[in-house]
């Protein structure tokens, strides 16, 4: 029962990051901001439901599964997050070079 | 009621996702469309248990697939809006579309409630198939022809990427040559994450011949780890010409079908006795695997290119 409450309490607050992080993706004005709304969605989000999920999973080996599911995502999201900004940044300084030089 | 509620809103973002990625013309947006639709369907086959399937979706309809066509896409430059289409086009699209969705819902009112489909038939002779996952035992045995000429089909799909090189590409590595920052941050994904994906990918095809899991989901999975060692430079593409890989790639379908010609000693093509089912089965999941994993690799990498000069 206690542990149920937990359960909702965590996955209602990963919720909440994922929400706020896809308006940020939605509002934001540029990549850099919105990488910054998308990543903390990725990071908190999942890991409060994951760490929610894992309450209930029953066996431990379930719960690491879990976790692992996580960890991997966190990685390939960091990953992912670094190459668009660095090829976001490079695309922007092309874009200013351009400016100057018309 | 909750579970109902979960099953209608995946029924309505399938439906929206399918209508956003056949109208509108930015190709772009159609692609990522189509993606998210995959990933959805995954989640429909989830929820009906068929875990086998939605494992297959995800790695292949979802990941592989839009990868392809994400490829496909980079390399039309700068035609990616498409033509408008004539308006009878659209309009016998449309009666097709609305015809085949009556017949589908039509053949679905039909169905018995309880009990479709041959699942009593297969779990009644899951004992003789070798493998305790009915899913296995349908793919690779029951019916195992489907299979088969699944890995053909793949085969077949290489040899037309491969058939659009130049003249002067050909024998060279294919794809474009990758450049990847030395000990930044692709590199070093690239090296730790074929660890995990390695071992992900060979028990998932373990993992098949008693539970979900399989050939085709391992294999992209494994797949995945290739392309991405080569996206961070760290290993290079074969050359198309090179003798193990050709040998590698025709292994899966050509052990296949010598075992199920070694079936017609036991009664008639692709039967399995009962006594060397299981590691018939195995052995083959096992060179499929490295087959498919392989004819994925290249499939994304695309035709060979000229070697810069």
């Amino acid at each position: 029962m206690i542990l149920d409450a937990i359960t909702m309490v965590l996955t209602l607050g990963g919720l909440a990051f994922f929400a706020a992080g896809t308006l940020g993706l939605l509002r934001f004005p540029d990549t850099h901001s919105r990488l910054h709304a998308l990543t903390k969605a990725d990071n908190l989000g999942l890991g409060l439901i994951v760490l929610g999920l894992a309450l209930q999973a029953g066996t431990p080996g379930n719960a690491i599964k879990l976790v692992l599911i996580w960890a991997l995502a966190m990685i390939a999201a960091g990953t992912t997050a670094q190459l668009i900004a660095r090829s976001a940044l490079v695309s922007n300084l092309r874009k200013d070079d351009g400016d100057r030089t018309r | 009621m909750i579970a109902s509620g979960f099953d209608i809103t995946v029924c309505v973002l399938l439906c929206l996702c399918a209508l956003a990625a056949v109208t509108g013309r930015d190709t772009f947006r159609a692609i990522v469309f189509f993606i998210v639709y995959g990933l959805l369907i995954s989640v429909a086959w989830l929820r009906i248990d068929a875990i086998d399937v939605a494992l297959a979706e995800a790695a292949i309809g979802a990941g592989l697939t839009g990868v392809l066509l994400l490829g496909a896409f980079g390399q039309m430059g700068s035609a990616d809006t498409m033509a408008r289409e004539p308006r009878g086009a659209v309009l016998i699209a449309l009666v097709a579309g609305a015809g085949i969705g009556a017949a589908v819902l039509f053949a679905v009112q039909g169905l018995p409630p309880e009990g479709a489909g041959l699942t009593a038939e297969v779990l009644a002779q899951l004992e003789a198939s070798g493998v305790g996952n009915p899913v296995t035992a349908v793919l690779l045995n029951f019916r195992g022809y489907d299979t088969l000429l699944e890995s053909i089909v793949l085969l077949v799909a290489l040899i037309g990427v491969w058939s659009v090189a130049s003249e002067t590409g050909w024998g060279e590595r294919p794809g474009i040559v990758h450049h990847a920052r030395a000990g930044g941050t692709l590199q070093s994904f690239g090296r730790f994450l074929p660890a995990i994906g390695l071992v992900i990918g060979a028990y998932i095809v373990w993992a098949g011949s008693s539970g979900p899991g399989g050939a085709f989901q391992g294999g992209t999975v494994l797949a995945a780890v290739a392309i991405l060692t080569i996206l961070a430079g760290l290993v290079d593409a074969p050359r198309v010409t090179t003798r193990w890989l050709r040998w590698a790639l025709v292994m899966g379908p050509g052990v296949f079908l010598g075992v199920a010609l070694l079936g017609l000693f036991g009664g008639a093509f692709l039967v399995f006795p009962q006594a060397v089912a299981y590691p018939a089965i195995v052995a083959i999941e096992i060179v499929l695997t490295a087959s498919i994993a392989l004819t994925l690799v290249l499939l994304v990498l695309g035709p060979p290119r000229e070697a810069p000069q």
